[in-house]
């Protein structure tokens, strides 16, 4: 699915035209510029190289600025592809083309990637939703523990995959079917009704879906 | 955060009058019946203000044949037609939930005649 890399700015929310309030994601989404396209001949896969936020020359790293000389191409901060979706042809897409928030519209649906929050070391309730136990009633010590872990001498051992507490969050996060509310051209501002993984002004990539 | 002060200016209302806690307010509001539209009017007190921005909003609370009825108005949506103060009144705080439990006359509220707006 073709898409665009952008930045998330925050929420805040809008009036429909029913008068109604929907709170909205705005992604500052684009300018992008297709860096290359990858082709099944020459990589043995299909998809658009797209790069987001030019940055001056002392910037890019020599690997990059390799890549970027290759062809013929600004430098971009982030660069990011996009595979096409079943059946969809590449060949309106060329090197060297911009993408900006025009691609999407009002009314259609997106997925957004993102690294979300990193949340550190957190315990069972937080990471994976457990009910933790009663505080009064005569309970003591435990109150958010993880409970039983497991069983006895049979098997002996804690199953591979037993939710437990760890490092939450700070994970690659899609959340998908957003609905675009309002696209901003101009400034190139994408809305999106709802929330979108990540903190402000992290990289988001909003995937258009079919 | 420029961004996202300047979309909400787009939609802040700046038609009403300077409305305060404690005031006895109308709110003209619009409904929407099928293809209908009607106004309808909201009278009581505002019992609080609440937000920033265009995410603000004010509760008005009245009693309707001796039930409290609150109702919760955005401050910047477009149904609200109309909004016109009825009385201003003189209040020492900014929630005045204390209305919900007062009766008789704990439950009156000063006409405010000084105007320091």
């Amino acid at each position: 699915m073709i898409g665009l890399i952008g930045k998330k700015i925050g929420m805040t929310q809008i009036f429909d035209e029913n008068g109604k309030v929907i709170p909205v994601t705005v992604i500052q989404a684009g300018p992008c510029k297709i860096v290359c396209k990858r082709t099944i001949a020459e990589n043995g896969y299909e998809a658009i190289q797209v790069g987001y936020e030019e940055i001056p020359e002392k910037k890019v790293s020599k690997p990059m600025m390799g890549h970027f000389k290759k062809h013929g191409s600004p430098y971009f901060r982030f660069v990011r592809e996009f595979r096409p979706a079943f059946g969809q042809q590449l060949d309106d897409y060329n090197a060297g083309d911009a993408l900006d928030a025009s691609l999407f519209g009002a009314g259609e649906t997106v997925s957004v990637t993102a690294k979300s929050k990193g949340r550190g070391y957190t315990g069972v309730m937080k990471r994976h939703g457990f009910g933790g136990f009663i505080s009064t009633h005569g309970s003591h010590e435990s109150f958010r523990g993880p409970g039983s872990i497991g069983q006895c001498a049979q098997p002996s051992r804690v199953f591979k995959g037993v939710k437990m507490a760890g490092h939450h969050g700070n994970a690659k996060v899609t959340t998908r079917h957003l609905d675009v509310v309002k696209v901003d051209t101009e400034r190139n501002l994408v809305m999106v009704k709802g929330a979108v993984p990540g903190h402000r002004n992290s990289l988001v990539i909003l995937h258009k879906e079919q | 955060m420029d961004i996202l002060q300047q979309i909400g200016r787009d939609q802040i209302r700046t038609d009403f009058p300077d409305y305060r806690v404690g005031d006895t307010v109308k709110v003209h509001y619009k409904i929407k019946e099928g293809s209908k539209e009607r106004i309808q009017v909201f009278q009581g007190i505002v019992i609080q203000k609440r937000g920033a921005g265009v995410s603000q909003s004010f509760t008005v609370r009245k009693v309707s044949s001796g039930v409290g009825v609150e109702r919760i108005f955005p401050q910047n949506s477009p149904n609200i037609d109309k909004l016109e103060i009825v009385r201003h009144g003189q209040v020492r705080r900014a929630k005045l939930f204390y209305l919900r439990q007062a009766k008789g006359k704990a439950g009156r509220i000063k006409e405010r005649r000084r105007f320091t707006a």
